[in-house]
């Protein structure tokens, strides 16, 4: 009985609070409640979710990944001008930079220095890695990227289409198989986990690789969204994906993660901003109102958290 | 000898030896030409670094979590409204002055409250808040750019005894920052809450009113950077403070203040700050783009932080 | 006797931390079928030993052998069915009991392993603990603590691929209550029986008496004794550890306690005594470790002194017993540790007076017998007894009149325990009262009045000549017997 309050009320609360925005902007719009309208709404949803498992993954061996978007409009960057033309280039450069990402946990790791620093310090460095390859906005999405990104498969969009895909892949990796299970593992007890014979070391640079692969996947995402890229397209993508994670039920410490609630937190807070903009708020207001909604939700978060029962470390 | 073995052994040593060493380089490239208008632009860019920096190391002092990001929202409101309310009036200038400070107080106090009542780690809490912040800029300013009154812009624009005046606020600052940290009990008080927070409650420090003075402290000093950096450049702009978020940091990091908590020092954001505008007029100089600055940035800060870490569970 | 017949023998094995020897030319083995029960007082070498054995430490001098084979290494170890069962629990609260039972075993790989897991698990948890009522599939912060003790136990004796060998118990029943102690006990029995071998680690003797075959006994990084159990029994098992049973009357009672109460509480948490102190007093905290003692402390601690607002005059010092948790500031020097529980005294214009900080460090130096050339050295250069003492002086330095002691004598050696008595009784006879939470009998003795917690809360109060070690034994374990 316990066992299923407790498992199912961190994915409750982010489903909810997406149904009542959801509710909300069908209210304000009603053609919104389309396909067309749905898929407009949820346009850009499908690289936040990326992104925001990518976070997520860190997250679950706490840590936190300050340089998530500079590192999506890296790739992004990578992927509209290599891509189309020279896919090898592409692919080896985005392999490469996954590989950094492994190193990185493994650099952390080894040498117990916090995450934070060093991916603030990672995000000048793809950051200018970005600015190199692409100096002024432009590049071009590859035709097969492109048009996966705009299919229109029946009945539902291929945003959500695709958001579920991402979930249920993630949960998959995350929560049913042993690598997910060693992965959170080392976020709830990584002595134990070292204990029982496992190399915490191999295991956050196998996290940071996922991170980095979803994160690739994200920027490859957004260009077949945007169909060209700059250098800065993405920096708003480290907060929302943060901001996704613990909407979703996350948490920062103690690898308590669950990718299917980040999906949803992703998709709310896409949800968000166009219903920030049904509200009319003027665009002065645009980036308050969205610290003002983390605000709450934590807020939120914390009165929710009281009142269930146990949770009583301190 | 000693003494030199002495000097080697502080952590702040190497940030003015990297600095002193970026300055010879690019003096070389020029030739000695520039030698003065180097010297005098290095000055008054870092002191901007300096005062952020300060703020920033006390809330790093503080532990494992603790740091502020609305830094730049703070720069860039108080010195939005600080010129608008101005208005190019010298006598204004007081009255500015308060106001900005005002702005740190009330942003330091929110600040301390979101990680207090409402439990939201410092990074998420003050990201937020820096949201918040940035939007009330964009809303005051309406795209005007107000002048700012005359003394007050050849204040910061010119020198004393040859020494840039915002360098000379620096350290005035850094002085009454580095008698609060290294003689004063508060120093004290913040250094053992962020060695180890329940020892420090556990030891009758008052732990909570001694987090909240220093967010207040730090945004305080963030935006009194604003209220000068507007008045240096002519104008309030909405992007001023940006560059600060990393650069805050960085200072820190590099300075040789532990990123983990509880041990920091004044004169190593000054090398810091120092090392860091040098280096970007050094690649200037010869002729990198924005890319390559960057990337140097970035590489520098991961590799001061990990000569200054050691390897993992050899702490105990 | 031969060698290959052990599965684990440590042979003149050493381990030094700092200046402490931890184990001082330790020879050491566990054969099949056997269960060996390793006593000790603290700081014997129990916890070290056990570290050595399961892989996590690996020796300065000296070799291992499993089964025969040399090597060390927490993977070697496990690979030849070394199972750990440690005393702070190592299961990872955020997974569930199938998925830690994964973690624990490399070996259940491939599809459908949490079904594999969840079944493995629930056949050994219904073997060890009959009528668990455990779910495999909660998640294990769910549980209460003597549930995930059950879980961690039951997923070390499990076979997965191959079987567990030796299992080292270190206080599998610090948390369980006498009948789910008694079914693992019986398990343990059982498994011994059917040729697999423990090492048993327990404070309660009658435990080690009635499950061991043999019965190893520590002293300071030593192996004194190596017997077969039944040639013990709990007097000389507790004269082999050497410590001498006292039975001499307490030499407590100075009857410096005044009717003046400093402190005066209602009955809470479900206590039936109300709390209370008087000026003078030594009062004990006595019970099982872990049954709201330190709760209290902090608690009492918390009321007295302000979150938010420095206050000069401080009514309640606190010394901790878990120095590194709560106690010692590691980055900072020794004098500096002790100085920072009382700076306003020791400062002019809100600036430390370093001179005067200096002559106090020195004061308290002689006083309290720091052993050390310098006290600027770091802190983490004292033994832990001196550490100890800083920590004390830090309270008796300040102006507190109450002064909060969390077990802090854990781990100190003799000689500063003594010293430390003598400067106790010495303050609480000028006055000021302690309250004393300590999980050694005869410092609870020491006391003047003890109140015994059980489940939380307050189940007897002792004075006078009723503190004693059977009437505080009844009380931490009554009920919990049947």
């Amino acid at each position: 009985m316990r066992k299923t309050v407790s498992g199912l009320l961190p994915i409750l609360i982010p489903a909810v609070s997406l149904a009542v925005l959801l509710a909300a902007v069908f209210y304000m719009q009603p053609r919104a409640m389309s396909y067309t309208g749905l898929n407009l709404l949820f346009n850009l949803a499908v690289p936040i979710a990326l992104a925001t498992i990518a976070q997520m993954i860190i997250m679950a061996v706490n840590d936190l990944d300050l340089s998530i978007g500079t590192f999506v409009s890296f790739a992004a960057c990578v992927t509209a001008v290599y891509m189309p033309n020279q896919p090898l280039v592409a692919i080896l450069i985005l392999a490469g930079a996954v590989g950094i990402y492994a190193l990185l946990g493994i650099v952390i790791t080894l040498r117990d220095l916090p995450s934070i620093v060093v991916t603030l310090g990672m995000s000048f460095v793809w950051g200018g890695l970005a600015v190199l390859i692409l100096p002024a906005p432009g590049g071009q999405a590859p035709v097969w990227l492109r048009a996966l990104m705009v299919s229109k498969p029946p009945l539902v969009p291929m945003a959500i289409v695709a958001s579920v895909v991402i979930a249920v892949l993630a949960h998959l990796l995350i929560m049913r198989s042993t690598f997910g299970v060693l992965l959170r593992g080392v976020g709830g007890n990584s002595r134990s986990v070292a204990r029982a014979g496992w190399s915490v070391l191999a295991l956050k640079g196998a996290a940071y690789a996922t991170a980095g692969i979803f994160a690739v996947l994200s920027g490859m995402a957004l260009v077949g969204l945007t169909t060209s890229a700059d250098a800065n397209i993405a920096l708003r993508y480290t907060l929302l994906s943060i901001a996704g994670v613990i909407l979703g039920g996350g948490e920062f410490v103690g690898g308590k993660v669950s990718p299917i609630g980040a999906v949803i937190g992703a998709l709310t807070l896409t949800l968000a901003g166009s219903f920030l903009s049904f509200l009319r708020i003027s665009p002065d207001w645009q980036i308050g109102a969205q610290g003002g909604i983390l605000i709450i939700v934590l807020a939120l978060r914390l009165v929710i958290n009281r009142r269930s029962p146990q949770e009583k470390t301190s | 000898m000693n003494r030199l073995s002495l000097l080697s052994r502080k952590p702040w040593t190497w940030s003015f030896v990297a600095a002193l060493a970026t300055w010879i380089v690019t003096i070389l490239f020029t030739g000695g030409a520039s030698t003065a208008s180097l010297t005098q632009a290095t000055l008054t860019f870092a002191a901007f670094s300096v005062i952020v920096g300060l703020g920033q190391m006390l809330v790093i002092t503080l532990g494992p979590g603790n740091v502020d990001l609305s830094v730049p929202a703070t720069i860039t409101l108080s010195g939005t409204v600080a010129l608008k309310l101005m208005d190019g009036q010298d006598g204004m200038i007081l009255a500015g002055l308060a106001v900005s400070i005002a702005i740190g107080l009330a942003i330091g106090i929110v600040n301390y409250a979101m990680i207090k009542f409402l439990r939201i780690p410092p990074i998420i809490a003050t990201l937020s808040m820096s949201f918040l912040v940035q939007s009330t800029a964009i809303w005051y300013n309406r795209g005007l750019r107000v002048k700012p009154p005359e003394e007050l812009a050849s204040f910061t624009t010119s020198s004393t005894f040859g020494v840039p005046n915002t360098a000379l606020v620096a350290l005035l600052l850094s002085l009454a920052v580095w008698w609060l940290l290294d003689r004063a009990i508060f120093g004290r008080w913040i250094s053992a809450i962020g060695q180890n927070a329940f020892s420090a409650r556990m030891a009758g420090i008052a732990v909570d009113g001694c987090r909240l003075a220093t967010y207040v402290l730090c945004a305080v000093l963030a935006s009194v950077c604003g209220y000068l950096l507007a008045s240096f450049s002519g104008g309030a702009a909405l992007n001023m403070g940006a560059e600060y978020l990393l650069m805050s940091i960085a200072v820190v990091v590099i300075g040789g203040s532990a990123v983990a908590g509880g041990n920091s020092n004044v004169p190593g954001i000054w090398g810091a700050s120092l090392f860091m505008f040098l280096v970007v007029s050094m690649l200037n100089t010869y002729g990198f783009g924005a890319g390559v600055r960057l990337i140097m940035t970035g590489l520098i800060i991961i590799c001061v932080i990990v000569a200054a870490s050691r390897p993992a569970g050899s702490a105990r | 006797m031969s060698e290959t017949e052990a599965v684990v023998s440590i042979r003149q094995v050493r381990v030094e931390f700092g200046a402490v020897k931890a184990l001082d030319g330790v020879d050491f083995e566990v054969r099949p079928g056997e269960a060996v029960g390793l006593v000790g007082h603290n700081g014997a070498g129990k916890s070290t030993i056990v570290n050595v054995i399961n892989g996590g430490l690996s020796p300065h001098q000296g070799e291992i052998l499993y089964e025969g084979e040399p090597g060390g290494g927490i993977s070697r170890a496990r690979a030849h069915g070394v199972r750990c069962v440690f005393q702070e629990l190592s299961l990872c609260p955020n997974l569930t009991v199938v998925e830690n039972t994964r973690l624990m075993h490399a070996g259940l790989k491939g599809f459908g392993w949490r079904k594999r897991a969840a079944t493995l698990i629930r056949a050994r948890m219904d073997e060890v603990f009959p009528g668990h009522g455990i779910d495999p599939l909660a998640t294990v912060g769910s549980l209460s603590i003597a549930e995930r003790q059950m879980v961690e136990i039951a997923i070390n004796f499990l076979t997965v691929t191959e079987d567990p060998k030796l299992v080292i118990l270190d206080e599998p029943t610090s948390s369980l209550d006498a009948s789910l102690a008694e079914q693992l006990m019986t398990y343990v029995r059982r498994f011994v029986r059917e040729g697999g071998s423990v090492l048993l680690i327990s404070h309660i003797l009658g435990e080690i008496l009635s499950t061991s075959s043999r019965i190893v006994v520590m002293k300071d990084g030593r192996v004194v004794t190596s017997r077969p159990a039944g040639e013990f029994s709990v007097k000389t098992l507790v004269e082999a550890m050497g410590s001498v049973v006292k039975e001499t009357a307490r030499t407590a009672s100075s009857g410096t306690a005044s009717a003046e109460k400093v402190i005066a509480l209602v009955p809470q948490g479900g206590s039936a005594t109300p709390f209370h102190a008087a000026r003078g007093e030594i009062i004990g905290l006595a019970g099982l470790g872990g049954h709201g003692q330190t709760r209290m402390l902090l608690d009492l601690f918390a009321e007295s002194s302000s979150k938010w607002f420095p206050t000069a005059a401080k009514r309640m010092a606190f010394v901790a017993g878990d120095r590194a948790l709560n106690g010692t500031f590691s980055q900072w020097s020794i004098l500096r540790n002790l100085s920072i529980g009382n700076l306003p005294q020791l400062a002019r214009l809100a600036a430390v007076h370093t001179a005067r900080e200096t002559a106090h460090g020195e004061d308290w130096k002689a006083r309290m017998g720091i052993r050390t050339p310098d006290m600027n050295n770091p802190i983490l250069s004292l033994s832990g007894g001196n550490q100890q003492k800083v920590l004390f002086a830090r309270a008796l330095a300040s102006d507190a009149t109450i002064v909060l002691m969390d077990d802090p004598m854990r781990g100190v050696d003799i000689g500063t325990k003594q010293e430390v008595y003598a400067t106790l009784r010495r303050e609480a006879s000028a006055g000021r009262t302690f309250i004393w939470y300590s999980t050694e009998m005869d410092e609870v003795r020491l006391c003047d009045r003890v109140y015994v917690f059980r489940d939380g809360a307050i189940v007897a109060e002792l004075s006078g000549d009723a503190v004693s070690e059977e009437n505080i034994l009844a009380a931490s374990f009554s009920g919990e017997a049947a």
